[in-house]
């Protein structure tokens, strides 16, 4: 325990002031930088160079594209439903800016006013404030579809309302398994319980949570392979076909800010957050106000935590462009297929496994700890391989293509065949 | 199913979603980090220009500045989108020369007929393609601007070497 003295009620106004201040900056910044890193690695990746004209390697341009938005004309739609069009696209951008709030970015950082944790707030309800509020952005796309008046927006709408509701329910189960872990919600807690009480981060125990929640964070996010709200192709690009200037300015922010606190609640919840790992220098908490258990905290530690956290986020921020700009988008019926049949009956069996595995080893009086953990992982990688050699056997993702090779010549002796069914395999393979 | 088509199914053993998509990110991701990206940073580099490359005209002049054309009217009768105007005129000594000389280079389909036929090699098409205009009326050359063009003419097609080699 180390007692480094509670701010006073100015400076903790001053202090939240500010804090409120930067990471909204940074996270506007970001944002900005996001579109610009967007086109330049899916330039790299389809072996062009993307734009690098304005400014030094390009990093202008997302200024340069802002500045074009702003003076943009308005458009609205003659039919459109006026008041329910512009306040659409600020239900988007509004819960997308909010729900880094409660996102811990590094350790304590002391001054001399006293300790300084380094979030927002730090809301003891945590990750649901996060469910909630991305829930109500869904709102605003849902809003959009419905006031332009335009059928593919109106398609638009409803899609991305149905892939809503499903892959919420999904990427709340998901996250079961790390409250029953952690025993809170609160993400300085389930910070803590990587960092110090378990040893171990939780992508390790919880595997499938992970990859559970990965793909149902793609899905809230409208990100490609789930992109069947937006679908240029089939719905010109959906419920923001009516927006022009800086209200579909808003939608875009709205789509990398969320993107961004996608990204940062994955390096939270399952890799350890703002922790540094192999190192023990870091692992601190905040248990009363002034007073930190654990490490001494260190301007410079705030500073390196600060930094393995980005790093961590952005990591994730890129692996949602790679996979953007590899995986095609699935069909609608392959969405709820998924969402439906395979991500919620998963996540529930793996609660189910989860609990029963925690309770078993309390049972067995092992102390909470590493070992703890490596006997979870155990458990969790027989599911993962469940999952990878089971139900991604033609099971996950089906659909008329699905199970099926080109036109080519004689199967070799003794191989079986299914018969399909949209895109179902049949009960029984059939023999030819 | 259409004639002579045959879908194999594939065993339902060999098929993921997740094997596939990460094949697949590993391909995309080989292609990020390939250096030498086969690109042409254009206004920063220009492409080469094979020498019969076929763009806007250039009229020929002579040493004391008068267009070479003897306004024959060849051109105009063989060009074949009927984009070159012509009124020819003839001085004191009985010389002809172009009274007016316009080419429409929006109506030019760039087939180089002009510059094959022309008798006193003046007509030309030429290495230039960089000639964006605010009005479409700045599209018609007239004699002054066809003369005061400055870029590389195309080289004739040689009927002893049809490939250019």
């Amino acid at each position: 325990m180390h007692e480094i003295g509670a701010p006073g009620p100015i400076a903790l106004l001053i202090s939240h002031a500010v804090k409120v201040m930067i990471v909204f900056t940074v996270i506007m910044i970001t944002v900005a930088m996001l579109t610009l890193v967007e086109r330049r690695v899916s330039a790299w990746i389809q072996d062009r160079l993307g734009p690098n004209r304005v400014g030094p390697g390009g990093l202008l341009q997302p200024f340069a594209d802002g500045l074009k938005n702003l003076v943009k004309e308005e458009t609205y739609p003659r039919r459109a439903s006026r008041a329910f069009f512009m306040l659409a696209p600020m239900l988007a951008i509004g819960p997308a800016l909010v729900t880094f709030a409660v996102v811990p970015f590094a350790s304590p950082l002391p001054t001399p006013w006293g300790l300084i944790e380094m979030v927002v707030a730090d809301l003891p309800i945590g990750i649901l404030y996060i469910l909630a509020l991305t829930s109500v952005g869904v709102y605003g796309i849902v809003m959009a579809g419905w006031a332009s008046n335009n059928k593919y927006s109106f398609l638009g709408g409803l899609r991305a309302s149905a892939q809503m509701v499903s892959y919420e329910v999904a990427l709340g189960m998901s996250l079961i398994p790390i409250f029953m872990l952690a025993g809170n919600v609160t993400l300085t807690q389930i910070v803590w319980t990587q960092q110090q009480e378990l040893g171990l981060w939780l992508a390790f125990p919880l595997g499938l949570s992970f990859f559970l929640f990965v793909i149902s964070a793609f899905a809230e996010t409208n990100r490609l392979p789930f992109d069947v709200a937006e679908a240029e192709s089939e719905l010109v690009t959906g419920y923001h076909t009516e927006y022009s200037s800086m209200k579909f300015s808003m939608f875009f922010i709205a789509e990398y800010a969320n993107m961004l606190t996608a990204s940062a609640l994955m390096a939270t919840l399952f890799f350890g957050g703002w922790d540094i790992p192999f190192w023990n220098g870091d692992d601190m908490r905040v248990v009363a106000p002034g007073v930190v258990q654990g490490a001494v905290p260190a301007i410079w530690k705030t500073l390196l935590t600060l930094a393995a956290f980005a790093v961590k986020t952005l990591f994730f921020v890129f692996v949602f462009i790679w996979v953007r700009w590899t995986v095609p988008r699935f069909r609608y019926d392959q969405v709820m297929h998924l969402g439906w049949k395979v991500m919620i009956p998963s996540a529930l069996g793996y609660i189910v496994l989860i609990g029963t595995t925690i309770l078993v080893l309390d049972r067995a009086g092992l102390p909470f700890g590493f070992v703890y953990g490596m006997a979870l992982t155990a458990v969790s990688l027989v599911a993962t391989g469940v999952f990878v050699f089971w139900i991604d056997r033609d099971r996950s993702i089906g659909g008329a293509g699905a199970g099926t090779v080109g036109a080519g010549g004689a199967l070799p002796a003794g191989i079986t065949v299914t018969r399909m069914r949209a895109g179902r395999p049949a009960a029984a393979p059939v023999e030819v | 199913m259409a004639i002579g088509t045959r879908t194999v199914r594939r065993p339902v053993e060999n098929t993921s979603y997740l094997r596939a998509s990460l094949r697949g990110m590993a391909l995309t991701f080989r292609h990020l980090v390939r250096p030498g990206k086969p690109v042409l940073e254009y206004p920063d580099e220009k492409p080469v220009l094979s020498p019969r490359w076929r763009g806007t005209h250039r009229m020929a002049v002579h040493a004391d500045g008068r267009p070479k054309c003897v306004a024959c009217g060849l051109c105009p009768a063989i060009c074949p989108a009927n984009c070159i105007r012509l009124v020819p005129g003839e001085d004191d000594q009985g010389n002809r020369y172009p009274v007016v000389y316009e080419i429409d280079e929006f109506r030019c389909i760039f087939c180089g007929m002009c510059q094959e036929v022309c008798p006193v090699e003046a007509i030309h098409v030429g290495q230039d393609y960089e000639n964006a205009e605010y009005t479409r009326e700045r599209f018609v050359y007239d004699l002054d601007r066809l003369m005061a063009q400055d870029h590389d003419v195309t080289d004739l097609w040689d009927p002893s070497d049809p490939r250019g080699e």
